[in-house]
């Protein structure tokens, strides 16, 4: 940076200089802050759990082992917890873009009949809702208690993306409509054919929004589900990380109490780092859609 | 679509019922295909708990049901507001969020600031992505890493020299979630501030630069200006959410030591609810909670109308 920018950070007035750098200094830490603990993280998942309880993070590779990451990756409960993840995700990602998009459609029609009726009766329950137990006991009622349907269907609606499909929709030129019309194009092929396609950032951004927040949410999964086969990966990160409860199969040949304690201590990092893995390989292939999504909500404010 | 005229021509005439049933046998489309998935949803998982509300003013028994149970009133509401705990756990609810606030939200715009002056786009593309990371980790494993870091063993007593259990400390708890929360949050907050920064005039920077303002000077006349319609809208977004502080990170960075400060409404509907099974009272704190959090919304509504000239969120 110091050198290439040279020219651009030399012609500040001294004063400014001074800001810059201490401003650089403030990013700096934070960008740090960030970092450290995941690279602490990452190192302490290899070190043996004697010689890290004892002396902290060590460089000497002959204290390095894998031994935390074959038995968290030997452990049949986190690979039922990533399956259930992403059958979750995916089906929930799926469900909830195309029933916010239709949505989203007619309200965005200026012509379309009943459309203060429908923004009421959405809007109102952006502000109000039932609450828990009566949530829980329609979801009891309907049989759905410990299924798939109690994690998919009661958010699978979400007014605030409507809105912003609409919003963005509404910026489609009408142009586009027209031309269909003329062609003779039902609604559904107007629809599918031309307006979806040009519409695939704010899909992109939606999709990812929902897929995200489904993969890191815990709530609903621990209310809803009791069977362990049905569990996805949060809960089981739960009861390992939060609970201090490790997988059964994961310290149970430990002798000592002392020794199974260390050891699920251990599992910790080696958890983490495998858990988190997946999304923060694809985040960065997301990113371009950031900015787009974020937009598109500031629109509406 | 056979009748490309016809929606407009009607709009043009008149609503009366006749057209209106024309219009939706013309579009059923819309109708059927596009709009009922939506409200069927939302009646059913939106709606048909909102008559569960009335649970809250029975003495509930799952097995008789609502119309079965014994109807007493606002006795549940009393039982939780003289109860010694509400003042506790409305206070820890509102500190929480407030105190969040205070430090959570000016942090994005000071990072927005920053990004603003890094000159070279790949370097701060780059950091971009650190800043950003973070709102990628999910509520359990960051609070399995502020665990971790955080416990006698871990690495900021080892950094201190100190062995401090901090999750067992009721005095703890708060700095801990809202540091925490900016440290995830931050950065991914600060997206919105970004783009509307860039969106600044390039033109009135460089006269102002010509003219031989300085850094102060520029964030006054060209950069603040620039993001303080963002700055306003998100604030009052905050304060009307000051209410539904997050139960899945409450919940994961509470221990049996530190609920003092740590047992929000949230976590307390839950355990009360469906722990101890006193849906009755649980339903009833609930909607104390929910009835708070509206009102706090609607005069949040009027006050933007008011500053904004009619122009509401």
């Amino acid at each position: 940076m110091k050198t290439k920018k040279k020219s651009e950070f030399a012609r500040h007035s001294l004063g400014d200089k001074s800001i810059l750098i201490a401003g650089y200094i403030l990013l700096g830490l934070f960008v740090v802050a960030i970092i450290l603990p995941v690279i602490y993280i990452i190192l302490a998942s290899f070190i043996d759990p004697v010689t890290l309880q004892n002396s902290g993070l060590t460089f000497d590779f002959s204290k390095w082992t894998l031994t935390a990451y074959e038995r968290v990756m030997s452990n049949g409960q986190i690979w039922v917890g990533f399956k259930n993840a992403v059958i979750y995700s995916v089906l929930f990602t799926i469900l909830s873009v195309t029933v916010t998009l239709l949505a989203a459609y007619p309200m965005s029609r200026p012509d379309f009949r009943g459309r203060g009726f429908f923004n009421i009766i959405f809007v109102i329950t952006m502000f109000f809702g039932g609450g828990l137990i009566p949530t829980y006991l329609l979801i009891s009622d309907l049989g759905m208690l410990d299924t798939i349907w109690a994690i998919l269907l009661p958010g699978c609606f979400s007014v605030w993306n409507m809105i912003i499909a609409r919003t963005y929709y509404m910026g489609i030129p009408a142009d586009l409509q027209e031309a269909a019309q003329v062609d003779g194009a039902t609604e559904l092929t107007y629809f599918f054919r031309i307006l979806l396609p040009v519409c695939t950032p704010i899909i992109a951004t939606i999709a990812m929004w929902q897929f995200v927040g489904m993969w890191n949410s815990y709530f609903d999964a621990m209310i809803y589900l009791n069977s362990a086969s049905k569990q996805p990966l949060q809960l089981v990160l739960r009861s390992i990380l939060i609970q201090n409860q490790p997988e059964p199969g994961m310290v149970s040949d430990m002798q000592s109490t002392a020794e199974r304690a260390q050891l699920a201590e251990l599992l910790k990092y080696a958890t983490i780092i495998i858990s988190s893995l997946p999304l923060m390989v694809m985040y960065p292939f997301f990113q371009k859609y950031f900015d787009n999504g974020i937009m598109a909500g500031a629109v509406k404010g | 679509m056979k009748n490309a005229k016809a929606p407009a021509k009607v709009k043009e005439n008149d609503n009366s019922l006749h057209n209106t049933l024309v219009y939706i046998r013309q579009h059923w489309q819309l109708y059927v295909i596009f709009m009922l998935p939506a409200f069927l949803l939302t009646i059913i998982f939106r709606y048909i708990p909102m008559g569960g509300i009335a649970i809250a003013f029975t003495e509930y028994n799952p097995i008789r049901g609502i119309l079965g149970s014994e109807w007493i009133g606002f006795a549940n509401f009393r039982r939780f507001l003289s109860s010694p705990d509400f003042l506790r756990y409305l206070a820890n609810t509102l500190k929480l969020s407030i105190f969040g606030l205070l430090w959570g939200f000016p942090a994005p715009i000071l990072l927005a600031f920053l990004l603003n002056r890094i000159m070279s786009t790949s370097i701060k593309q780059k950091i971009q992505l650190v800043l950003y990371m973070p709102n990628f980790i999910s509520v359990i494993v960051l609070c399995g890493i502020v665990r971790i870091l955080l416990s006698p063993t871990g690495m900021i007593n080892s950094l201190l020299g100190t062995n401090i259990n901090f999750m067992t400390m009721p005095s703890a708890f708060r700095t801990i979630y809202i540091a925490s929360g900016i440290w995830q949050g931050a950065g991914w907050a600060s997206i919105i501030y970004t783009a509307a920064l860039s969106n600044a005039s390039k033109e009135l920077k460089e006269a102002a630069v010509i003219d031989g303002a300085n850094i102060i000077q520029q964030i006054q006349a060209v950069e603040w200006p620039a993001i303080k319609d963002t700055v306003l809208i998100q604030f009052i977004m905050s304060v009307g959410n000051i209410m539904s502080v997050g139960f899945e990170k409450a919940y994961a960075l509470q221990t049996d030591l530190n609920l003092n400060t740590s047992e929000i409404i949230s976590t307390y509907v839950y355990k009360k609810g469906l722990l101890d099974g006193d849906y009755g009272f649980s339903t009833a704190v609930g909607l104390f909670n929910t009835v708070i959090n509206v009102i706090l919304l609607v005069s949040m509504n009027a006050l933007v109308k008011r500053m904004n000239e009619g122009k509401g969120i």
